[in-house]
């Protein structure tokens, strides 16, 4: 497959430049740690938020942090995106008999997120062994599930994202909100901000699906109604068909910057 | 000195260009601010026990945060400086009869403050007409207000005194994203902007009063609200003098160092 070479040569071309890669995948680790302690202190010094306790909400963090370090290793090239159009190089991308999606996927991939990676999945485990519930099959999957879920919510919003690019050339920094803020509001269950966040990223940006739906099921909130719990963030990974609607509408309308 | 002033001047008024990427980005750091207040406010309001900070203390805190967070925060570089020395750029700047050192840092400061006065205004009216829950507070006094300003532009000198070492480090890697990206993550923590440092255990805030991070921010913000006053104020803008003096030296000391042994390669 095509992708697979792209991700081939950006490990080749990257581990060129060693020194400053493994600072960098260091930094990433510690970004991801820092939050993460601070996260730590604040319980130590609160006790509880809204009734969530600390290992539910390292478990939110951890889901959000790894959904989001996967997301940026590979959707790269869409946060990257308008530096391909301000060059010109998008002409390149459409003379090709290949799908842009997976050019523009390729065309850049962010090793040192793998740091990031590593510090999430070890809170996972952390968070996973603090929660007070028996872990099942279904639970499991469910995460599973959860991380899936968040990682095609955040590419479809990078994919947005690089859409605007196709009408302003420039992009928008008005979209760093929904992905870098994202990640930031879906670290805590987002029942403990206002109603209208909620809605807004229930019903339009439907973060809930891999942040307090699910999680309710596992640390058994639910209530009854497991199933339907266990299944949102299925839903969740649906966002991303009207993502590609407009990114494909985007192609269609695009007009070259001329190089 | 005038040649330094002249340059200060000049990136002043060319930081001042841009408006549009100003009010964006002013944008966003209201739009964060306000999601930090929803978490904290939460904290507060499940918390047992009386939290070290008053809620109007904390609130003021998360939006001067916001307001200077191209003054205080060490990840926010001139990236036109750290690509004179990548592309080498810096070559030219060498030839000039002039202190590299000292250009420098006008440059950083202009950029600092000249990204700060297009953004500090919208996020301050705004934060205080804000409903009371997530309103800003003004100074406690008048005094107040002034220690504040003296105070935050002694971390401003701090902060650049800071960056040099990440200029000096990237002549040596060069690579800016690695040197910078370690030195800003641990700054963050260290200097209270992953959480502010009232918050935080007494047995780590009395470790953190060893670095100079956290006279960068965390002081003048706590003297803003009134948390920190009087002598100990005093006191403490002492230390961040002592801070000043010593890593300005420090980093003339290794710049000299490093500048003997560059090497510019092709051209």
């Amino acid at each position: 497959m095509i992708y697979i070479k792209y991700l081939n040569m950006h490990i080749k071309s990257l581990s060129q430049y060693r020194a400053s890669l493994w600072m960098m995948i260091a930094g990433q680790f510690f970004i991801s740690f820092f939050a993460f302690a601070g996260i730590y202190l604040l319980f130590e010094r609160f006790g509880s938020i809204d009734g969530w306790t600390f290992g539910e909400v390292a478990l939110c963090f951890a889901v959000v942090q790894t959904a989001f370090a996967i997301t940026e290793c590979f959707a790269r090239g869409f946060d990257m995106f308008q530096r391909m159009i301000i060059n010109g190089d998008f002409d390149r991308v459409l003379l090709r008999p290949r799908s842009t999606l997976s050019q523009v996927l390729g065309s850049d991939f962010e090793l040192s997120r793998v740091g990031r990676l590593a510090q999430s999945i070890f809170t996972l485990w952390l968070a996973a062994s603090w929660l007070e519930t028996s872990w099942s099959v279904a639970k499991i999957i469910t995460l599973i599930f959860m991380i899936f879920s968040g990682i095609f919510i955040f590419t479809g919003i990078f994919i947005l994202g690089a859409t605007v690019c196709f009408f302003t050339v420039q992009g928008l920094e008005i979209i760093n909100i929904f992905t870098y803020g994202g990640r930031e509001i879906a670290a805590y269950p987002l029942t403990i901000y206002s109603k209208w966040i909620m809605r807004f990223f229930t019903f339009i940006i439907p973060f809930a699906c891999f942040n307090y739906m699910p999680l309710m099921f596992l640390v058994g909130k639910a209530g009854g109604n497991d199933a339907l719990y266990m299944l949102t963030p299925l839903l969740g990974m649906l966002f991303i068909l009207p993502c590609i609607f407009v990114w494909r509408f985007g192609v269609r309308r695009y007009l070259s910057t001329g190089n | 000195m005038k040649p330094y002033i002249a340059l200060f001047r000049m990136r002043m008024i060319a930081g001042m260009q841009y408006r549009a990427a100003a009010w964006a980005g002013a944008a966003t750091q209201f739009f964060w601010g306000l999601i930090f207040i929803m978490i904290y406010s939460a904290f507060y309001r499940s918390s047992a026990v009386e939290p070290p900070m008053r809620w109007n203390q904390l609130a003021t805190y998360i939006w001067l945060q916001q307001m200077f967070l191209f003054i205080v925060m060490i990840w926010a570089q001139d990236n036109e400086l750290l690509r004179h020395v990548t592309d080498g750029n810096v070559a030219y700047e060498l030839c000039r009869p002039y202190d590299l050192f000292k250009i420098w840092c006008a440059r950083l400061l202009a950029f600092r403050l000249s990204s700060s006065f297009l953004r500090f205004l919208p996020i301050l009216i705004i934060a205080f007409l804000l409903p009371a829950q997530y309103k800003m507070s003004p100074p406690v006094s008048l005094g107040a207000a002034g220690l504040f300003l003296i105070s935050l532009s002694l971390g401003l000198l701090i902060v650049t005194a800071v960056s040099m070492f990440i200029y000096i480090l990237t002549i040596i890697t060069l690579s800016p994203v690695g040197s910078r990206l370690i030195i800003s993550v641990a700054a963050d923590f260290l200097m209270g902007a992953v959480i502010p440092i009232p918050l935080m255990p007494a047995s780590l805030q009395r470790v953190l009063d060893w670095f100079p991070f956290r006279y960068i921010s965390d002081l003048p913000f706590r003297i803003y609200s009134g948390s920190i006053a009087g002598g100990d104020a005093l006191f403490q803008m002492g230390v961040q003098v002592a801070w000043i003096i010593g890593l300005f030296m420090l980093g003339r000391l290794s710049f000299n160092k490093v500048m003997r042994r560059v090497v510019i390669q092709g051209g």
